[in-house]
């Protein structure tokens, strides 16, 4: 992979070779395409049957349907986005395939954006049958969300590539030793995040730290759209701002951690 | 660029560097107290094989390693194909390839899948009738349609090969290229490299502790030990100043600490 360096234009020739890689992977491999699904399906319906007997005995939840479960799908958006990412880019670790990319004309920018496009494919496999059974199971409709589900899907997916791109970052530096916390890290996210419950809930200390996350704002829109029937434009736009800064920081961390491998030798030996 | 981030001093390596196909100008590499490489220089002129040569631990994967951009030098300079490494790399990877046991294919991907990947990574034109081509002259044919990690040894080794050639690469940097195959495929494989760069007037840099292979492969051989230089010339040369008629002689000569003696009876 090109040394750190953005010059020159992005190929899509290139960034469409890795999308071809990882897509005759997924076909290769039944238990990785039903990886995708299991999760997912097992999620919307432990938590939307919760829902429905939540439904049948508190009127607020009653009157306030689909906000658990409504969590649930985009809760995965966030965590299946970050991992769809995080496994392409782990596929190459654990076939000690890393080597051969980074010696090829492929830059770090075009790398990532592919893992940013498989996430994309890896999630649809993964959630569009899950919001299926939802509204097949539980009568709720997501995309009834209507044009509010992009500001939510846009701001949680933008939070799942950078956590992606940082503990991938992280990976490349330590080895597989630091695998771990591909799996692990965005659970740390979600108390802060108010995914099931509203910010309001925490001491007031904490709420500045959750509305640092830009998941916050999409969890909170959401449950203003579903209880009140207003969409907070004004937290979407809050959300993509820091997103923004989010991205272009984990990319940052990105290419200072493949340095610092480079200037280690942990390239050589990618394993533990 | 050094792994401190600045521009080394300009030595002589500028002037080598336009005509050569690698030049290394008193390039170093210290891992906390190890110095893993320590200020050696040299030059490939295109269309040379060059063996590499050296113990374990002699330096020789992390000298590859900084020509390949892999590892950052703690100081010294790195020059392939004229272009200064790591930071116009983008000018070079596309017309260099490499082969080492440190990284495989995927190995659910077929050898068709793979070589259409790096193919299409490396912007090779008439995709398809490269990885025919290739198919053919190395013999994939049989398992061309097979997942790699159903191949054997030998046969990993001749699709990792294709991988490195599929780009026709000016420079091709190989790492044991012959480990792990039956003398029999070895010998094709040499041969396959000899009219490789015969036809293509490419340079090769060979490391590999097969000392009658570097023989046969190689019109200049260096040896490293303890990541200096400790001899470079033609093999023919350097087998006359050790007095001695193999080059594994010579290597172990050099191994075991008795190469001053050696050369010091020839004077």
């Amino acid at each position: 992979m090109t040394d750190l360096s953005l010059h020159r234009g992005i190929s899509l020739h290139r960034i469409g070779a890795m999308i071809l890689r990882y897509w005759y992977l997924l076909l290769s491999s039944w238990p990785r395409l039903l990886e995708l699904l299991y999760w997912p399906a097992l999620q919307v319906i432990t938590w939307g049957f919760l829902q429905l007997y939540i439904a049948e005995n508190a009127n607020f939840f009653a009157r306030a349907g689909g906000t658990l479960i409504g969590a649930v799908i985009l809760w995965d958006i966030l965590f299946r986005g970050q991992l769809g990412f995080s496994i392409s880019f782990l596929e190459e670790m654990w076939a000690r395939n890393l080597g051969n990319l980074m010696m090829s004309p492929l830059r770090p920018i075009e790398f990532l954006l592919a893992l940013m496009v498989m996430s994309l494919i890896r999630l649809a496999i993964g959630i569009i049958p899950m919001t299926l059974l939802a509204l097949f199971l539980f009568h709720f409709n997501v995309y009834a969300l209507g044009l509010p589900l992009i500001a939510f899907f846009c701001n949680l997916i933008f939070t799942s590539w950078s956590v992606g791109i940082f503990v991938s970052g992280l990976v490349v530096r330590n080895g597989l030793g630091a695998e771990s916390i591909v799996w692990t890290l965005m659970f740390a996210i979600l108390p802060l995040a108010c995914v099931y419950y509203p910010v309001s809930v925490l001491p007031v200390w904490l709420q500045y730290v959750a509305w640092a996350l830009p998941p916050t704002y999409a969890f909170e829109g959401m449950r203003a759209l579903l209880i009140e029937q207003t969409f907070r434009t004004d937290l979407m736009l809050e959300a993509l701002f820091i997103n923004a800064v989010l991205l272009v920081a984990s990319f940052g961390a990105f290419l200072a951690l493949l340095r610092s491998a480079k200037r280690h030798g942990s390239l050589l030996s990618v394993g533990e | 660029m050094t792994e401190n981030g600045k521009a080394s001093s300009r030595p002589t390596v500028a002037d080598r560097g336009l005509s050569a196909a690698i030049a290394v100008d008193h390039l170093v590499k210290v891992y906390k107290q190890t110095r893993a490489v320590d200020d050696i220089s040299f030059s490939l002129p295109r269309g040379s094989i060059t063996g590499l040569l050296g113990g374990n631990g002699a330096g020789k994967t992390t000298t590859i390693a900084m020509i390949m951009g892999l590892v950052l030098p703690t100081s010294g300079r790195v020059q392939v194909l004229g272009h200064e490494m790591p930071e116009e790399s983008a000018s070079v990877l596309g017309r260099m390839n490499f082969e080492s046991p440190y990284v495989d294919m995927p190995m659910r991907l077929t050898v068709r899948q793979n070589l259409t990947v790096f193919g299409k990574l490396y912007a090779v034109k008439n995709l398809a009738d490269r990885i025919a081509r290739l198919a053919a002259d190395l013999d994939l044919t049989d398992f061309i349609d097979r997942p790699n990690g159903k191949l054997s040894a030998g046969q990993k080794t001749r699709v990792a090969l294709a991988k490195a050639l599929i780009n026709q690469p000016e420079l091709l940097l190989l790492d044991e290229p012959t480990a792990s195959l039956d003398p029999d495929t070895a010998d094709w494989v040499r041969a396959h490299l000899e009219r490789y760069r015969r036809d293509n007037n490419a340079t090769i840099l060979l490391a590999s502790h097969n000392m009658l292979e570097v023989e046969r492969l190689c019109d200049r051989v260096i040896i490293m030990k303890r990541g200096r230089i400790e001899d470079d010339d033609t093999p023919e040369a350097i087998m006359a100043r050790y007095n001695r008629t193999t080059l594994e002689e010579v290597f172990l000569d050099v191994a075991r600490g008795r190469a001053n003696g050696a050369k010091e009876a020839v004077r």
